[in-house]
This record gives structure tokens, sequence and C-alpha cells, in this order.
């Protein structure tokens, strides 16, 4: 069996482990997902104005991601180290570039169902407006935003995961590393919702930083994440 | 009788620390080797060269034929190293996990069936959660991922931790079964007397050497 078929099947293994995981333990659904509704309603509370929220509900929807996202990428790392399954992959000679890759497509999975839902709740919630086009293009964010991400976070995941004072020092790592992510969603979800008078065509370029940043953090999560893990 | 460990002046540091102080070594295939001697003397140390995870600064060894000092990451695909963790998924049912272990390296369900069986795991627990086992039963699944992962030689640091002793006498059988069907084990235990009567040889680690 080739090496590349070999890496695609760990890869697959492993992101099927951590959705299994999840479909058995509904963390996700259970403790995430109303977090990260609570942290939208909150927002609504604090800022109590239709037209600020309307304005600022982009930012908002991707504040609510990072926030969100740090306990996902704790509970993805958690199952890893509660009974040293990921020092054994580590032991037993599995490719650390494809365990990366199967627990990035794991977290992306789970990241655009929270996403999609977080956009449901802005519209209900900051009365945000989609016209179809907008809504095409929101879905490409969120996809590509999503992969970025992902693999960043699975990237600084690991690196964290064995640690001292994990819980803390991964927000610390990881919250400036998606800046960008942060910065190039809002502004391309703002195109897309149209907020503050922006067009859809504001969006695209939005995108394309997104894509880069996707695409480079993929290549380095591949390469560093097992060098970093075994650290 | 074929040769799987050959260590000569095997020479392993551990930061500063000489872990292993000129090791020389060697394990026949379907041995059951139990490595004995005080805390620090350098047992899981040992271990942890013949898997292929610390490099060995001098001396010249072999696993599998593999050499430790040009290519011992091609040696961890091919031994099972079981420390003190079990290397379960806690969330996942036992089948889950070894199904998990199996399609890491390609093995079927029916091996699956067949580890599960010989570690007597089948049945009424193989839908219950890593997290609902006893310590016994935990340890049965993690050496059922070794036959699934078809580890030729088995490295246990201290198998018997943890375990009553009916769960103790089911393990030694587990190991002899094991090793029956081909497998070599080497083991580090403080349980002297339950592991002088599980192993075919005895080697003294003391200050980092063996004696």
């Amino acid at each position: 069996m080739s090496n590349a078929s070999s890496k695609r099947r760990i890869a697959v293994a492993v992101a099927r482990k951590d959705l299994t995981i999840e479909w058995n333990s509904r963390i996700l659904v259970n403790q995430v997902a109303p977090f990260a509704a609570i942290v939208m309603v909150l927002f609504a509370f604090a800022l109590d104005n239709d037209g600020i929220l309307q304005r600022v509900a982009p930012g908002l929807v991707w504040l609510a991601t990072l926030f969100s996202m740090l306990v996902v990428i704790q509970r993805s790392f958690t199952v890893e180290s509660a009974d040293g399954a990921l020092d054994a992959l580590r032991v037993a000679g599995v490719d650390m570039g494809a365990i990366f890759v199967g627990k990035a497509v794991a977290l992306m999975v789970q990241l655009f169902v929270l996403e999609l839902m977080l956009v449901a709740t802005a519209v209900v919630l900051y009365g945000v407006e989609m016209t179809m086009v907008g809504f095409c293009e929101a879905i490409v964010t969120l996809v590509v935003a999503t992969v970025g991400l992902a693999s960043v976070g699975t990237l600084y995941g690991g690196l964290a995961a064995g640690a001292r004072g994990r819980e803390t020092l991964l927000p610390l790592l990881l919250l400036p590393a998606v800046a960008p992510v942060l910065i190039g969603a809002t502004r391309a979800t703002e195109a897309a919702f149209g907020s503050g008078g922006t067009t859809v065509s504001e969006g695209w370029p939005w995108i394309g930083l997104l894509l880069v940043f996707a695409v480079l953090f993929c290549a380095v999560g591949t390469v560093a994440f097992g060098p970093l893990v075994d650290e | 009788m074929d040769t799987v460990i050959e260590l000569s002046g095997v020479v392993a540091v551990l930061g500063q620390f000489p872990a292993l102080a000129g090791v020389d070594l060697t394990v026949q295939r379907a041995e059951i080797v139990l490595l004995q001697g005080p805390n620090g003397a350098g047992k899981t140390s040992l271990l942890r060269v013949c898997a292929g995870l610390m490099p060995i600064e001098r001396g010249t060894g072999h696993v599998l034929g593999i050499d430790l000092a040009t290519n011992r990451e091609a040696i961890r695909s091919r031994v099972g190293l079981l420390g003190h963790a079990n290397g379960l998924y806690l969330d996942l049912t036992v089948t889950q996990n070894l199904q998990f272990w199996a399609s890491t390296v390609a093995a079927t369900q029916s091996e699956v069936s067949a580890a599960m069986a010989t570690m007597q795991i089948d049945g009424r627990l193989a839908g219950v959660k890593a997290s609902q086992l006893s310590a016994g039963q935990r340890r049965r699944c993690a050496l059922a991922s070794l036959i699934v992962r078809r580890a030729e030689i088995w490295l246990l640091d201290e198998p018997h931790a943890g375990l009553d002793a009916a769960g103790r006498d089911e393990l030694d059988a587990l190991l002899r079964s094991a090793v029956a069907s081909g497998a070599t084990v080497v083991l580090a235990s403080h349980e002297r007397d339950r592991a002088l009567g599980l192993a075919t040889r005895t080697i003294t680690i003391d200050g980092g050497g063996a004696a």
C-alpha cells in the first residue's frame, strides 16, 4: 500500500474517531452550542440597539466562534491526553501529519455546524437580512475561514496539549494567531450581510486573504505538528 | 532461535543524565524476559530504546533486524510499548477503540473480533465505553490493541499495576497465550514473585547497565 494511501486512511480514521467521540459525548450540542448562543444573547443585552447590532453582527458572530472554538479545541486534545492516546499513536509510529489532517477535518465539521448556528442566531436575534448572493458569499466565507481556524487551532492545540497550564496557554497562543482570520472573516461577512452599506463584491478580496491563510496553515500544520507534539 | 533484540554496549542519555550505561541484551523470539531492578535503574529507558523512542549515544543495537542508530523510527510500527497509560479513548466503546487502531494499520474486522475474543473483552463488554471499564478490563483492551496492531514485540512497563489478583492471573495467561502465538514479551515489573513465575528469563538492571 502506498504511503499516500496509508496517510489518507489514517486521516480518515482519526477524523471519524473524533466525530464518533463527539457523537457519543454530545459535548458540542449540549455544552458548546448553548455557550455560543449565550454569548450572542449577552452581546445583544450589552449593545441593546437594533441598528448597532445589525452593523456589528459579523464581528460578534466571529468573536463568538473564536470563544467557542477554544472549548472545542481543548476538548479535542483532552480526549487525546486523558489516557495517553496521542502518546500511544506517536509511540506506535502513526504518521503525525495524517493525524493533524484528521483532527483538523473533524474540527472543521464541528466548527462549521457551530458557525451555521451562530449566523442563524444573528439573523433571528439581530435582525440581519441577506440577499441570495450574500448568502452564498457567507457560506463561502464560513467554509474558507473554518479551514484556516481548524488548521491553526489543531496546530496550537497539539502544541499546548503537553504543556503545563495548557488551559490558559492555548488562548494566549491561539487568539493572536487567528487575528487575521477574525479580520478577514468579519469583513467578508459584513459584505455578505450588507452591513454598513457594504456590497457583496467587497467581500471577495477578504475571502482571498482567508484562502491564503488556510492554505498556509494547512501546509505548516501537516509538516510541523509531529515535531511540535514530540517536543 | 531467531534473535529479535540485540544490544551491545548501548549508552542512552536522558537530558544530562545517563539513563543507560553500556547495556548488553539479547532477546530471542517468543521469550518472556523480565527486567528487574530498583527504581531509576534504567528499565523504562531500556524499553523506550527498544521501542525506538530514545536515541542511543554509543554502542550498537538492532531490533527486528533494524538498526537503532540509523532507522529507529521504522521500529515503532512493529513493536508495542504499553506504559502506565493504556492509550484508549475513554468516550469510545471497546469495539470502537479497537476498530480505530485497526484502521491505522489496515487490519480487518475479523482481526479485531479475534483480538477481542483472545483478550475476553467481546460479548457484553464490546459495547461498553472505555471510561466505564475496570482497570483490568482497560488493560486487556490495551493489550488487544497490540494484537490488532500486529506488534511483534510487546514492551510492557509495570503491566500488573492497578490489577487485582484475578486480573493479574488473567494477564499472565494472556501473555503466555500471546507468546504461544509468536509474540515476544519484555516486561519491567516490581511484582517480583509473580513476574519470575511468568518470565522465561530474568535480566537485572542496575545503575543503567545490565548485570
